[in-house]
């Protein structure tokens, strides 16, 4: 089997083991695993409110997986997205409730300054990276709990009066579209999902067809040999944080300007930037990936919502599939000693 | 109030802040000498507290007064149990160590609140009855000062950590055991040359790490939160991460981090009731574990690195 076959086969045969497993587990628990699906099913697709829903959500799993897979081709592991999000979410909040402005201008503020804010949180794990030789994963988990904390600090010293919330952002910066929610029964849909779609292009044709993508991926395969091509590798290190902060900023321009339209205090994480990373992974971290694996577990989160409903299976199932998943795309060397194995013997 | 009073308030909280931290720091310092990033000890810590409670209310009336303990022994097997997964993934398959932690993390949570549910129908378990409670440890206490100020309204599970760091320094810098450990995270090739198993070393160090995280869950279950639900482990595992890093990967370091993370995360939560820190926000106290990690990493505070193979597979005859 060729090697683009194989990193088709992989990631599929990768959900079907985490649903087979999720499967076995309902059975030994003693829940109904034919009607979960159905429920699961019925929760994403069964009418266009739930489907509405699921490309809400799918809208910012494209950014937060961008995030991921454009760190990873430049051979970093951004696990900082979560972080970045939180800052970018706060960003675009702050733009739209602190300004007055036409839409045309006061719109492309919020998102840029979502984009922004992420991409200043993630260029201090990339320069101390670049400069210092820290790793980057544990620089960006600990800045992480620093987003976390100095967001929910300014939301209730800055923002509001002591209060758990912000306003609600004006009019002219929000994405929401009164079209797209009458189109879809009246879910939380909003354009975000056109610039999500757009960065996908940008990410593809900045990678693929610019000598600074090259440049990117050049330092992701081989350090030493960019360096010695007269490639700045410290240089490309940090762009890469930034550029890969910035979709994550925007991904938290989504839920501050489309899904909410303001800012809370948080307990813990939203989970999409973690999320971000089983996208990236499952997704293979190419572009077209990306929007199928953003799908598949956008559409998971959204129709387990309904699995309690009709089915009375916990809802946390799919988290424990998508954990599976997860785990199983990390250990695909294990699945591809198995593709090898099955393809030798049909040679033979 | 006087400085007495205020030591009296700080002293027992920091430790009793710091047990959990130390235990599972101490695990992560076993899994990253043999060469086995865990990022998965927020996820095992997720673990432990899930099995401790739900032994710890299933079990009550069996055990009695025993029982925190007792659930301890549970939540260790369970995040020993647990951590095979980690192992299997990122020392037997070459999985990237990190994703591999990712992933541990995403299940337990998963696996942990769907038990929940499928145990007890709802979202969070109730309120156990015999956690770890306060107490004047015998003739300790007595001690003049000292006494009062360490010994006194404190809980054994703290004193338990500390013991457990110095047998863990012992373990691994005064035998044969912790050598190997050791060298089989800082140059596997040549540890195999000399005849140790690469593979077998780095699982037990993975298996340890699973089992002491599992009790550091554990200790924070049944002495902070008395239960379990979504929120009840946030951020305890990363912070114990950053106190193996700030440690500098030693046990006593990591003690001492650890012991210095739970003055501060105490500090943020009893501080407005302190007469000088009323006026200064609790944010700067929330994330100065964080911003210090990031400070000893870069080299600020004495630079902290990690063991050389650490986050890298072993695979035989490869150069």
């Amino acid at each position: 089997m060729s090697n683009r076959m194989k990193n088709i086969v992989v990631p599929l045969v990768a959900v079907l083991l985490g649903v087979l497993v999720g499967t076995i587990i309902m059975v030994a628990t003693g829940y109904n695993a034919g009607s979960a699906f159905i429920a699961l099913w019925n929760g994403a697709f069964g009418e266009i409110y739930y489907t509405g829903e699921v490309v809400r959500q799918v809208t910012p799993y494209i950014l937060a997986g961008l995030a991921v897979a454009f760190a990873f081709r430049t051979g970093l592991f951004n696990i900082g997205v979560e972080g970045q999000l939180i800052v970018g979410w706060l960003a675009a909040v702050w733009v739209g409730v602190a300004f007055e402005l036409p839409k045309f201008i006061h719109l492309p503020l919020a998102v840029l300054a979502a984009a922004a804010a992420g991409a200043m949180w993630a260029f201090i794990p990339g320069l101390l990276k670049a400069k210092f030789k820290v790793h980057e994963v544990i620089v960006t988990i600990m800045m992480n709990y620093v987003a976390l904390h100095v967001t929910n600090y300014i939301i209730r010293t800055v923002l509001s009066e002591k209060s758990d919330r912000t306003e609600m952002i004006a009019e002219s910066a929000s994405l929401r579209s009164p079209f797209l929610e009458g189109l879809t029964d009246y879910s939380r849909l909003h354009w975000g999902i056109l610039i999500a779609l757009a960065c996908v292009f940008i990410m593809w044709f900045l990678l693929e067809k610019t000598s600074k993508g090259y440049e990117l991926r050049a330092v992701g395969f081989n350090q030493h040999a960019s360096e010695y091509a007269g490639m700045s590798v410290s240089k490309n290190i940090i762009l890469s944080m930034v550029i890969s902060g910035a979709f994550a900023g925007l991904a938290g321009a989504m839920e501050a300007l489309g899904t909410f339209g303001y800012a809370a205090i948080k307990g813990g994480f939203t989970g999409v930037g973690f999320d971000g990373i089983a996208v990236a992974l499952l997704g293979g971290n190419g572009p077209i990936g990306i929007i199928f694996a953003a799908l598949l577990f956008g559409s998971l989160k959204v129709g387990a919502l309904n699995m309690p409903l009709e089915a009375g299976v916990p809802n946390e199932l799919v988290d424990i599939i998508i954990a599976l998943i997860v785990f199983f795309v990390a250990a695909s060397y294990m699945i591809r000693i198995f593709i090898d194995r099955i393809s030798k013997k049909g040679v033979k | 109030m006087g400085l007495m009073e205020i030591l009296l308030i700080i002293i027992p909280s920091t430790l009793l802040w710091a047990a959990p931290l130390i235990f599972t720091g101490l695990g992560g310092n076993f899994s990253e000498s043999s060469g086995v990033v865990n990022i998965g000890l927020e996820g095992l810590m997720v673990i432990g507290a899930f099995t401790a409670i739900v032994f710890n209310l299933t079990f009550v009336d069996v055990f009695g007064s025993m029982t925190p303990w007792v659930a301890l022994l549970a939540a260790m097997v369970v995040g020993a149990l647990l951590s095979i997964l980690h192992a299997v993934a990122s020392i037997t398959f070459r999985a990237d160590q990190v994703v591999s932690g990712v992933a541990i993390n995403l299940l337990a949570i998963g696996a942990a609140l769907f038990l929940v549910k499928f145990i007890y129908g709802k979202g969070q378990t109730d309120i156990i009855q015999k956690g770890f409670s306060k107490v004047d440890i015998p003739f300790l206490s007595d001690i003049p000062v000292i006494g009062k100020l360490f010994f006194s309204n404190t809980y054994y599970t703290s004193f338990v950590a500390i013991a457990v760091a110095f047998l863990a320094w012992f373990v691994m810098f005064k035998t044969p055991f912790g050598l190997r450990l050791r060298a089989v995270g800082e140059h596997p090739m040549a540890a195999d040359t000399m005849g140790i198993n690469v593979t077998r070393m780095r699982y037990i160090g993975v298996l340890i790490s699973g089992a002491l995280a599992g009790i550091g869950g554990g200790v924070y279950a049944q002495s902070i939160s008395s239960d379990f639900g979504h929120a009840t482990i946030s951020g305890q595992g990363f912070m114990a991460l950053a106190a193996l890093i700030f440690g500098k990967w030693h046990p006593l370091g990591v003690m001492g981090a650890a012991l210095f993370f739970g003055f501060a995360q105490s500090l943020s939560i009893i501080g407005s009731s302190l007469p000088f820190l009323e006026n200064i926000p609790n944010v700067y106290l929330l994330i100065a574990p964080y911003v210090l990690t990031i400070l000893a990493l870069t080299g600020f505070i004495g630079r902290a690195d990690a063991p050389k193979a650490s986050g890298t597979p072993y695979i035989k005859g490869k150069r």
